[in-house]
């Protein structure tokens, strides 16, 4: 049984194409990652799903619920975060959370065991206003406003843009239980290191889908020998690098450069060997295993 | 300064602002609101009905400020006529006219005005007496000897003609008008500025209660207001509040909810808190200013301006509230107005209902 279908949904703004025949599913009590970069279509999904916007092609599904028909279903059953703070920053976080209970014809009580976790760290802040909460506190208090009705299915729109890297853990931690409560969870990111903590991913580029699976999958998909690269002069590695027919691609990560090298037969050693007549100063290089970055970087430049 | 010139230019709203206003004001304040009053209505009771009440009758009409609605005999008739609100000044001559002033040289001539409007009834009156004049001039010549034609002006409903009476129910058209539409428009466009609108979106809440329930807290804030500006006005600047109180709340409930539907409508078809009050602003407080009558008299507009004047909702209820305060009609005065203000109040709640948007635009 799937929660979420999506098929060959578009959505266009005026000439600009932001969902362009994506299609994936979500089983039911999956988390499941759309992951790709700021304006690849990923808010717009949203949107659609959660019955804000209304498709110009293909068709969607929540809970079996068409998105156009039945909008007034999906309302029911789903939970909806967006990906800017959108409570009542004059209320306090009680005041949010009690005002979002009620417009779900529930109350805090009924589903507290749900969002206690999560509410005990706001509880010594429950008479300050929302607008003078931290941005990790204020994802945290959307979330609880989000889950209050006990929702099936839960969209959650780059929940973590903005946060402190504590806090984006501690968050994810959260999404982990609340997966055990069988809530489906679609998440969106721009954060690849993300990914590997859902169970499966959608890579996302100018709104197409360019692969959906586990993260592991994905990684092991990887179809080159990746390597990590390091001197003293990384700028001029990086054109250095460029200009040498051995290798496929260069990418700056941090403070390594990742290469691939077009010939699959030759060895660390080989490709050492190489670049010392190639490259007059000292450097370093390692074999690694590719990140869901890698991959993504991969696949879009195919 | 490239850059000031470019935020003007990519600024429509700001850009219509500049270049309109200056064009709407020398058109509107040029053409259509002057204080001079013409082809104002009148009715003439002529007991007298002979040659003297017939030539003054004649000059009256033949003048551009009158209008000779009807020429009837009645006292009775004639309140009627000015508690509808149809005329504005009413001529009365005596039984025995022509007769007086052959013996006693000397007449009176009943002038009364609707000082509801102080302005207006004070220029009309005077239009009235030199018209008087002139004629007593004409007959000094041609009967040889001097007489008196006395215009006798009466200030019906107000008679110290003071401008609160004029002023007040505008300032409470205006009121209503600036707290209903301004702050209904921009609490919802807030919410979608904010992104709460599009959670409330997502609850399964029905469109028409996250309606209602943005209007209820200022139709009652409203009435609060309505309140204090009736006590203020009435003990502190001795305006008349002779009709039924339950009438004037009940008349100006309808235009609240009126304002209020009009904010609701602004603010579905705006996307900034910004745009919904500059509407708000200009679309209905200058239309409440210029074409309610409460600063310029609407008779002497060109007509299509008039027309337009037409379903501007605080002239009507400008018109109920002089009414009911003022000369104290009941519900049978008002009841054209009434029925007006409610089907206005109709159609813009059916409009802002079905404009209300499920989704995000």
């Amino acid at each position: 049984m799937h929660s979420v279908v999506v098929e060959n949904l578009r959505k266009q703004y005026k000439e600009n194409v932001a969902v362009d025949d994506a299609s994936f599913k979500v089983n039911e009590g999956e988390t499941f990652g759309l992951i790709g970069p700021d304006g690849s279509g990923k808010t717009s999904i949203f949107r659609m799903l959660a019955t804000l916007l209304v498709p110009d092609g293909g068709e969607a599904h929540v809970c079996g619920w068409d998105v156009v028909k039945n909008y007034k279903e999906i309302r029911k059953s789903v939970g909806y975060m967006p990906g800017t703070f959108s409570l009542y920053q004059d209320l306090t976080v009680e005041e949010n959370l009690h005002f979002f209970a009620t417009i779900f014809n529930t109350t805090i009580t009924e589903n507290y065991s749900l969002i206690k976790d999560i509410y005990v760290q706001l509880e010594p802040f429950k008479n300050r206003r929302s607008g003078n909460l931290s941005g990790g506190m204020k994802q945290k208090l959307a979330l609880c406003c989000a889950l209050i009705h006990r929702p099936e299915v839960l969209f959650l729109d780059e929940p973590t843009t903005g946060v402190d890297t504590v806090s984006r853990k501690e968050f994810w931690e959260m999404l982990k239980k609340l997966k055990k409560e069988g809530i489906t969870i679609l998440v969106s990111t721009p954060y690849m290191d993300e990914a590997t903590l859902c169970e499966r991913i959608g890579l996302i580029q100018k709104g197409r889908l360019l692969s959906i699976d586990p993260p592991q999958v994905i990684i092991e998909k990887y179809p080159k020998a990746l390597y990590a690269i390091k001197s003293h002069n990384m700028i001029e590695l990086l054109s250095a690098l460029r200009e040498l027919p051995l290798i496929g691609s260069v990418h700056s990560f941090g403070e390594h450069h990742h290469i691939t090298i077009v010939d699959r037969t030759l060895t660390l050693l080989d490709i050492r060997a190489t670049l010392e007549k190639e490259l007059p100063y000292p450097f370093q290089i390692d074999k690694i295993e590719p990140s869901v970055e890698d991959c993504f970087i991969q696949l879009m430049e195919k | 300064m490239r850059k000031e010139f470019y935020h003007v230019f990519r600024d429509n709203k700001t850009l219509l602002l500049l270049f309109g206003l200056p064009v709407a004001q020398i058109v509107l304040f040029g053409f259509a609101l002057t204080n001079e009053i013409k082809n104002s209505k009148i009715v003439v009771a002529d007991h007298a009905r002979d040659e003297v009440s017939f030539q003054i009758i004649e000059k009256l009409s033949a003048s551009r400020y009158f209008e000779i609605e009807s020429t009837l005999l009645n006292n009775a008739e004639i309140e009627e006529y000015f508690k509808r609100g149809d005329i504005k000044l009413a001529v009365v001559f005596p039984n025995k006219l022509q007769q007086e002033l052959s013996s006693d040289h000397v007449s009176q001539i009943q002038v009364i005005a609707d000082a509801t409007d102080p302005n207006t009834a004070s220029t009309l009156t005077s239009y009235v007496s030199s018209i008087i004049n002139d004629y007593q001039q004409d007959l000094n010549i041609s009967l040889g000897f001097p007489v008196q034609i006395v215009p006798e002006v009466r200030m019906l409903y107000n008679p110290n003609l003071k401008g609160t009476t004029n002023f007040v129910p505008g300032v409470m058209a205006l009121v209503l008008l600036l707290v209903c539409v301004l702050m209904t428009s921009v609490s919802i466009v807030k919410e979608k500025e904010k992104g709460t609108m599009e959670l409330l979106l997502v609850s399964p809440m029905q469109p028409f209660v996250i309606i209602i329930s943005k209007a209820i807290p200022y139709f009652f804030l409203s009435l609060i207001n309505l309140t204090v500006i009736v006590i203020m006005s009435v003990f502190l600047l001795g305006m008349p509040l002779k009709g039924s109180v339950v009438l004037l709340y009940t008349m100006s409930s309808i235009f609240i909810l009126c304002a209020l539907s009009l904010g609701l409508l602004i603010s579905n078809s705006t996307n900034s808190q910004q745009a919904a009050m500059l509407i708000s602003l200009m679309g209905m407080m200058l239309p409440t200013v210029l074409f309610s009558g409460f600063m310029f008299p609407l008779e002497n507009m060109p007509l299509p301006l008039q027309w337009f004047a037409n379903i501007v909702p605080s002239k009507w209820y400008y018109n109920m509230v002089k009414a009911i305060m003022i000369k104290g009609v009941g519900i049978t005065a008002i009841w054209k107005e009434a029925t007006i203000l409610m089907g206005m109040t109709i159609v813009l709640l059916i409009i802002s209902f079905k404009k209300f948007k499920i989704r995000m635009s």
